[in-house]
């Protein structure tokens, strides 16, 4: 009982397993590459909380600074990933991942 | 900490994060996954507020919220056609997949409850951390933080390069 009411390092790290099997099960299962970019950011968001949860019972800032530049990358990562999704609805007039066969209009 | 209102909302943010999570990935309507997603970032905001790191929960809630999932938001409105009320995506693979999760899961769940191994610091997190944020970013992270913001730049400037409409007669 003791090892469900004090909140410790087990818990944060059941959350981002979870969160990290979600978005694994979410890239390979999904044909519509937008929710295939959403798998990404939930495997994003399940790391970060990793790092945090470690600097935190850890103490220092390490973690803390990673948590924040990967926040900037997963910014930086979503637009760029948008754009060429919207340039593959532009030639393929569809965004399923399966359907993207060839190299040259 | 055995307070036990801190435990329950720990428990009420872990389950909004998980269940919304669920929610993202197991619906098959694209428009229902991405508002499910924002409860799954807002769980994670407060997640980080529990672990004391409040200024990573408020950049998670500005950046997330407001710029990736609105984002989000927009591809999706701009891949489908309004008009076209199911949205439905599909799916593939969902045999390898769910084994997948239930392997990925699984593992990981075992490794951290049979082993005993995690041993706390002395001095862990408590309190506020923004000043500290400050200082780390502008002595031992200075060179990242720089080469973080160029790449932010060339980033966004490509974004616009390669999603911009084309001109009719060029």
């Amino acid at each position: 009982m003791e090892q469900f009411t004090t909140i410790g390092l087990n818990h944060y790290l059941t959350i981002s397993a979870i969160l990290l099997g979600f978005g694994l099960f979410a890239v390979m299962t999904r044909k519509n590459a937008i929710v295939v970019l959403m798998g990404v950011e939930l495997i994003l968001n399940a790391a970060n909380i990793n790092f945090l949860a470690f600097s935190k019972f850890n103490g220092g800032m390490e973690g803390v600074m990673f948590a924040l530049f990967v926040i900037v990358i997963a910014a930086a990562e979503a637009a760029i990933a948008l754009a060429i999704v919207i340039n593959i609805f532009k030639l393929f007039k569809s965004v399923d991942v399966s359907s993207i066969d060839s190299m040259k209009e | 900490m055995s307070n036990p209102t801190y435990t329950v909302i720990f428990y009420l943010f872990a389950a909004i994060t998980v269940c919304s999570a669920a929610f993202v990935v197991f619906t098959r309507n694209v428009i229902y996954s991405a508002f499910s997603l924002l409860f799954t970032f807002f769980g994670v905001a407060a997640l980080y507020v529990f672990l004391s790191a409040d200024f990573i929960a408020v950049t998670q809630v500005v950046v997330y919220v407001g710029g990736i999932l609105v984002l989000l938001l927009f591809g999706v409105m701009f891949t489908n056609s309004i008009m076209q009320t199911g949205q439905k995506s599909e799916v593939t693979h969902v045999v390898p997949g769910t084994l997948l999760l239930a392997g990925i899961i699984g593992a990981l769940l075992y490794t951290f409850y049979t082993t005993h191994g995690w041993m706390p610091s002395e001095t862990t997190m408590q309190g506020s951390i923004v000043e500290r944020i400050g200082f780390e970013t502008m002595s031992r992270y200075v060179l990242p933080f720089e080469m973080v913001s160029i790449l932010l730049l060339a980033a966004l400037i490509g974004a616009a390069f390669l999603a911009r409409f084309d001109k009719p007669g060029k």
